[in-house]
């Protein structure tokens, strides 16, 4: 074949966002919505789709989805309709899933997105309400194939779900991976989902098309299911990209289908054709009314809409004035951002004594660490944001050092006891008092009269051994700054 | 006429008075309810399942009550019977289906518990079309429910097992489901009173779904009187049923004032022409005109509408099967198909071997109609519909009371008799599919005989007015005494 001129392909990316809310219950029973527990054993009557069982919408999860719907900048929908999707699998008791079709509750929205210091902004298409399906446990083999029976757990059928169609505004597999982070990081802040990718608690659909750069039509695209990692985004998406532009590279065309993703071997295969696609014979469900939110419920719901993380993220930076680094740690953890954010609310009504730098290096540091050494989270762990801000203030106020303070820290994981008895059992706090300093600094003035001489004639920085030798002294308890000064001025004075 | 003869068949009034003064006991009743059973269910084949021991047992602890001088609610020790789609925890829910012969309900549905409450003898569970599909308890896997007035008759359906068993006073009430006139046509074939609620008036928790938007539990008696009773224990709204209402509920009983001056009542053309037979059409104009001699008016009417109720109906009720039938797969609590060697194969294979031949053509027909390309012109044109048979209601509500017919065009036809035609066993349905179609409350009362079998009139009211219903059939039952006629054929 001769030589023909390379086609450049633009990509174009939509992405749908499968995230599990985090209510108590389930969406339509009040079977728990907890992870984890023994197979078959969260369940009820309607989550097992017993003959007679009716589901019954669970408040908490509408307002989650109103929820992500403001802070995506969507429209309400006032009024909407669940829908039943009809399929036939072992993991789904009802023989259909209760579904939102054609009258979503969120409307079109957008999310803007970082991507190289740059914002683009990426539409939302909707956002609807769905139940997640059970679980099938292959027996004698890892996956389907070779298995010799299937056990069924129904502990996932009937949890939350909000699905997020992205419209097809996404240029690229890198652009792709920091929606889906980006979208994680807003869901998780907004405490609407807990986002534990390793528990499926944000999975993601990708559809993919190539078209001739600088042509206007969409290409035929393919869907790549069930992505759960930002990682694995990326590298599918690549992976088809490379995949769709040898196709087209070479005449061929590419076939509307639906395509898994296999990590191991970094490549897709096909799943099913468009031919051999489910006719879902959506219907409006009629066990379940219409859904109207009244101007009361959405009010409220408004109300409680907290900062959304691009808004935190600004603040910290210019406000704050916090590093790179503990920005990030702030942002990755809902946890600790929770504590960090509880003490500086501490702070902030004891007038701002402590600076938010500091009490960002103690969370992001000591304590971060301590904990994760000691497998205490930030929520449960002894030391309180009170009490954190309460040692944080003795180093302030100079009745201990940030040494000392360090060295107490670890006690706290157990210690109930006020921090000033705990100070005085590791042998009290930092020497302040002038009169008990001085007594040592001239008995080490004395010992030391050449070094008196050197600083008499100009040269100050040997003051750094005299106070060292009275740090020794005093076993590191003295205050370093007001040693410093009362040095200078005994010397002076002889 | 008037009410003077000796009522065969006690009101529950009276046996509440009787229990009260311990003239009866409930085990007594219970004991002759089962005896009744026991003489005429193999001729009748009316019960599925029978509790003797719980009910004799919950007959005893009312008994203790009685003696007690507890304040106990009316129902309290009657003996009753519920259709076997409701769910009686520990007790099987066959819905006359092979595909769940051994089902066994893990919870009570929200009316036995109500029942329950109320202190109601549950004897046992009665027979139905399998998956209350069908106009005749023929295609139960069980066997047909023959009439009690004429065993070569169907009973109707798909409650034939609730109406035969109370018209045979195998027991003294029982519960049925009505989706397209499932309790009104077997009430009128069997000559007792059936009640359907309007829709959402009675939780549908525990009852197994046929047409969700059109399923609703209501009572098989002899009177009205009784039927007030019933309703009163199993209606009100339900946490458990997102479509019962929170409309709050009267005490039905105090509606029955007999009172019937000035009622305006509408006829419609379409349900008194020449689709009925001639002889149930003059009785229900004898009726009509007893109660215009009485005080009320009557006139026809042009309900348009109804012509397309029966097509309407056909598309949306299978429509909503096939997904609420969905879940019988072979699965879980359903019968499997042991031979299937893959997992389609095993769903496709059990529920072939599972469903009778009705209930597959109506799963079909349902999914045909939801399916890509077809839902426009089937589903949705018929939902269109629907809310045209709702405006002629609503219309014709602005200047009448009730509306009344007919139930059924024809009385309890051979068993067999529509064995090769299902459309012909559609039209049945003729009369009592509006009413579900508009959610409004509808009864049966029996208004005569055509040689030997029993005549329904049917009385339709506005929504959430059961008690005008109630009113008017009570009324009606005090200046007749057609449900106090005896079976001759009794034992």
């Amino acid at each position: 074949m001769s030589a023909t001129t390379a086609v450049n392909y633009e990509v174009i990316i939509g992405l749908e966002i499968h995230a599990q809310l985090n209510t108590q219950t389930k969406l339509f029973s009040s079977a728990s919505n907890a992870f984890g527990n023994k197979p078959n054993s969260t369940v009820s009557p309607v989550c097992l789709g017993l003959p007679g069982a009716l589901p019954v919408l669970n408040e908490a999860a509408v307002k989650k989805a109103i929820l992500a719907g403001l802070a995506l900048h969507c429209r309400i929908n006032q009024t909407s309709i669940f829908s039943r999707k009809n399929y036939f699998y072992p993991d789904l008791p009802k023989g259909y899933q209760i579904s939102q079709f054609d009258q979503p509750i969120c409307g079109p929205g957008y999310l803007e997105i970082s991507v190289s210091e740059q914002t683009k902004k990426i539409g939302i298409t909707r956002i609807h309400m769905e139940e997640d399906a059970g679980k099938l446990v292959h027996q004698g083999a890892e996956g389907i194939a070779g298995a010799t029976h299937s056990l069924v757990d129904l502990n996932r059928a009937g949890s939350p779900l909000i699905e997020i169609v992205s419209e097809p505004d996404i240029r690229s597999s890198k652009e792709a991976a920091i929606y889906m982070a980006t979208i994680h990081e807003l869901l998780v802040h907004i405490g609407v989902c807990n986002g534990n990718l390793e528990q499926g608690q944000l999975r993601c659909d990708a559809n993919v098309s190539l078209r001739p750069v600088g042509t206007s039509t969409f290409g035929t695209r393919t869907e790549i299911k069930n992505l759960n990692s930002f990682r694995s985004v990326e590298r599918a998406i690549n992976s088809e990209i490379k995949r769709q532009t040898e196709v087209l590279s070479s005449g061929g065309i590419i076939v509307q289908e639906t395509r898994n993703y296999d990590d191991m071997t970094q490549t897709t295969t096909s799943l099913r054709s468009k031919e051999d696609a489910h006719d879902y014979r959506y219907f409006p469900e009629p066990d379940l009314p219409p859904l109207v939110i009244s101007d009361r419920v959405l009010a409220e719901v408004k109300a409680t809409l907290p900062e959304l993380p691009q808004v935190k993220r600004e603040r910290y930076k210019t406000v704050l004035k916090l590093s790179k680094e503990v920005i990030k740690v702030l942002m990755g953890d809902i946890q600790i951002d929770h504590y960090f954010n509880k003490i500086l609310h501490l702070n902030s009504a004891q007038k701002e004594s402590v600076a938010a730098q500091d009490i960002a290096k103690w969370v992001v540091g000591d304590v971060n660490a301590l904990l994760k050494e000691n497998g205490q989270s930030f929520s449960q762990t002894l030391i309180t944001p009170e009490r954190l801000l309460e040692l944080i203030n003795m180093i302030q106020s100079g009745a201990i050092s940030g040494k000392m303070a360090k060295s107490i820290l670890p006690k706290l994981l157990t210690e109930t006891t006020p921090l000033t008895a705990i100070i005085e059992a590791d042998g009290g706090g930092q020497i302040s008092d002038e009169s008990a300093l001085l007594d040592v600094i001239s008995k080490i003035l004395d010992n030391n009269s050449d070094v008196v001489l050197k600083i008499k004639n100009g040269k100050t920085q040997a003051a750094g051994f005299l106070m060292g030798q009275v740090m020794k002294e005093t076993q590191g308890k003295a205050k370093p700054d007001l040693v410093r000064s009362l040095i200078l001025a005994e010397v002076e004075k002889r | 006429m008037t009410n003077n003869q000796p009522n065969p068949y006690p009101s529950i009034r009276v046996l509440h008075e009787d229990l009260k003064n311990q003239r009866i006991t409930s085990v007594e009743l219970t004991q002759q309810s089962l005896q009744t059973i026991e003489a005429t269910d193999s001729t009748l084949n009316a019960f599925l399942c029978q509790c003797k021991d719980s009910a004799l047992q919950a007959a005893e602890s009312h008994d203790v009550a009685f003696k007690r001088g507890d304040d106990v609610s009316p129902l309290a020790g009657i003996p009753i019977a519920i259709k076997d789609n409701i769910n009686i925890k520990g007790v099987k829910t066959t819905c006359a289906s092979q595909f769940l012969k051994s089902f066994v309900a893990p919870f009570n549905a929200t009316v036995t518990s109500r029942l329950n409450q109320a202190g109601a003898v549950v004897v046992g569970k009665v027979n139905l079309d399998e998956f209350a599909m069908g106009s005749s308890t023929e295609n139960s896997s069980f066997g047909v429910t023959k009439n009690p007035w004429d065993i070569t008759k169907v009973s109707g359906g798909s409650s034939g097992g609730s109406a035969a068993a109370v018209a045979s006073g195998q027991v003294i009430a029982s519960l049925g489901s009505d989706t397209g006139g499932s309790i009104r046509q077997p009430a009128s074939f069997c000559g007792v009173v059936g009640l359907k609620p309007t829709y959402g008036r009675v939780s549908r928790y525990g009852l197994v779904a046929f047409a969700s938007s059109l399923d609703q539990i209501g009572p098989f008696t002899h009177t009205v009187e009784d039927a007030a009773y019933l309703l009163n224990a199993i209606c009100g709204h339900d946490p458990n049923d997102a479509t019962s209402s929170p409309q709050p509920v009267p005490d039905f009983t105090q509606a029955l004032s007999k009172e019937i001056k000035g009622l305006k009542i509408a006829v419609p053309e379409e349900l008194i022409g020449d689709a009925i037979d001639a002889d149930i059409k003059q009785h229900v104009i004898t009726a009509l005109d007893l109660l215009k001699a009485n005080g009320a008016m009557w006139e026809t009417v042009s309900m348009p509408s109804f012509s397309a109720s029966i097509p309407t109906y056909y598309i949306i009720a299978p429509a909503e099967a096939s997904a609420n039938l969905a879940r019988f797969d072979g699965v879980r609590y359903t019968s499997r198909n042991q031979t299937a060697e893959n997992l389609n194969d095993m769903i496709i294979q059990s529920r072939s071997d599972g469903f009778g031949e009705e209930v597959k053509r109506r799963i079909i027909l349902g999914t045909f109609a939801l399916s890509s390309g077809y839902y426009d012109a089937y589903y949705l044109k018929a939902q269109k519909s629907r809310t045209l048979i709702q405006n002629d209601f609503k219309r014709v509500y602005q200047d009448y009371d009730v509306i009344m017919s007919p139930t059924t065009p024809t009385t309890a036809f051979e068993i067999g008799a529509h064995h090769n035609d299902p459309l012909a066993m559609y039209n049945a349905d003729l009369a009592t599919i509006p009413a579900n179609m508009a959610g409004v409350p509808a009864m049966s009362v029996p208004c005569g005989f055509s040689n030997g079998l029993p005549i329904g009139l049917q009385i339709f009211g506005h929504h959430f007015d059961e008690a005008t219903v109630l009113r008017v059939g009570d009324a009606y039952q005090n200046l007749t005494d057609f449900h106090l006629k005896k079976l001759e054929n009794q034992t």
